[in-house]
């Protein structure tokens, strides 16, 4: 059976599966957009460099990165915690997946517009900040949603390296009352509603520009 | 510091083991959650709204759990229902059951996307049932959706690196397992990490060559 105690403990997981998966987001996105615009930009090296981290990070499980990244840099002189081992770990990661849907929506942009914003005499800052960005961050905005639920669901493999976040407190849970059954339950079903809730506060936030600035 | 790729090139046979279990344990199980995935299809555009409700929400609802939480719900949770299982059928069920769900839901959406005339001028053709869905449903199906099946598989293969957890000796394992013993642990991850990221990139090219090959066989549509 799951008690009350038991609930509340879970939801001090919860507590730091949301906080570790949110600072990941906030600091990945931005890093995503300008791991992205180090791609666009016009410089061989630069562009080189961040395509190749792009496609090695996205294609290494995450447990095994967040091993790397713990086990691997104090080797190289890097000493770590295991929570910021686990942010940083994250962070990299989400900011990889958030660079190929920042450059999706940059390399479909309308090359008209970047053109009558010269022939206004807007210079290259400027054109981003005030015609670029406002448009595609709308645009990758269901993206972006979508990389974050793939982030809270790959984000149990902080657990390897001593990060108690939710599945590993349910596992704790269950090694100590001997029935594993009702805390991993428990605990796929706040899953799931963390997830449900992030979808719903997306789907909102995409309905409410569409009433106020119109379809893209 | 000194990097030490003797270590790691004593150890290769362990990281080959390692590997080869990664790749046959996603194959097999991805060949079987394609099966299962195409059955789940039915239910999920049925007409009757309780029976594709119920599949949907079962779908949803599977996709909404981590890989690592489901694993430990067949691995530790399923003994005390009285089902035992050792550490490859948990590794080979956690990943169909896992996998199932995406693999209907990516089918459905293919099916989705498939022009209605089609079925039409098939039914006009007398094509009907099982019949239907054989010859002229699922060969467009698998077509169009081969891409996202492609990346659900390199999903499925970084998923799968959990399953070291519950000692599962795959790549991940392999690394961990040589790190600790003769204490490389970056040369060692790292060099497991490109393994994962070569893997990855052959099953893109693969995926590649098959669109290709696609474009070639696949008729004009409309």
């Amino acid at each position: 059976m799951l008690t009350a105690s038991m609930l509340l403990d879970l939801l001090t997981g919860v507590a730091t599966t949301v906080a570790v998966s949110a600072i990941a987001i906030a600091a990945g996105v931005p890093l995503g957009l300008l791991l992205a615009l180090g791609r666009s930009a016009k410089m061989p090296m630069l562009g080189t460099a961040c395509a190749i981290y792009a496609s090695f990070v996205r294609a290494v499980p995450v447990v095994t990165f967040v091993m790397l990244i713990f086990f691997g840099l104090p080797a190289l002189g890097m000493s770590l915690d295991p929570l910021p081992a686990a942010v940083i770990a994250l962070t990299l990661n989400t900011t990889a997946f958030n660079s190929e849907i920042w450059r999706a929506a940059i390399v479909d942009f309308p090359r008209g517009q970047l053109e009558s914003a010269r022939a206004f005499g807007m210079t290259g800052p400027v054109s981003f900040r005030r015609i670029v960005f406002p448009q595609i961050w709308r645009a990758s905005l269901p993206s972006l949603v979508n990389e974050m639920t793939l982030l809270i669901k790959a984000s149990p493999a902080i657990a390897i390296i001593g990060v108690v976040d939710l599945t590993r407190k349910a596992r704790q849970i269950a090694a100590t009352t001997y029935e594993p059954l009702p805390p991993f339950l428990a605990a796929a079903v706040l899953y799931g509603l963390a997830l449900l809730l992030l979808v719903i506060a997306a789907r909102t936030l995409e309905r409410r520009l569409r009433v106020r600035l119109g379809r893209l | 510091m000194n990097v030490r790729l003797d270590v790691i090139w004593h150890e290769l046979p362990q990281f080959a083991i390692g590997l080869g279990n990664t790749v046959w344990l996603c194959a097999v199980s991805m060949t079987l959650s394609l099966v299962l995935g195409g059955l789940l299809m039915v239910p999920l555009m049925s007409r009757h709204r309780v029976v594709r409700g119920t599949a949907q929400a079962i779908v949803d609802g599977g996709r909404c759990v981590p890989f690592l939480l489901l694993t430990y719900l067949v691995y530790f949770a399923l003994p005390s229902l009285g089902l035992t299982v050792d550490k490859w059928s948990a590794a080979l069920i956690t990943l169909v059951v896992y996998n199932t769900a995406y693999m209907a839901e990516i089918l459905r959406g293919g099916w989705a996307h498939l022009p209605a005339g089609q079925t039409d001028a098939a039914h006009a053709f007398g094509f009907t049932g099982l019949k239907l869905f054989r010859r002229i449903i699922l060969p467009q199906v698998l077509i169009a959706v081969g891409p996202v099946i492609g990346n659900q598989l390199i999903q499925l293969i970084k998923d799968s690196a959990f399953l070291s957890i519950i000692t599962v000796p795959e790549l991940t394992f392999a690394a961990n397992a040589v790190q600790s013993y003769y204490f490389v642990p970056f040369e060692s991850f790292l060099f497991a990490t490109l393994l994962y990221w070569a893997l990855c990139g052959g099953v893109e090219w693969l995926v590649h060559r098959g669109e290709k090959y696609a474009s070639i066989v696949r008729l004009p549509r409309d």
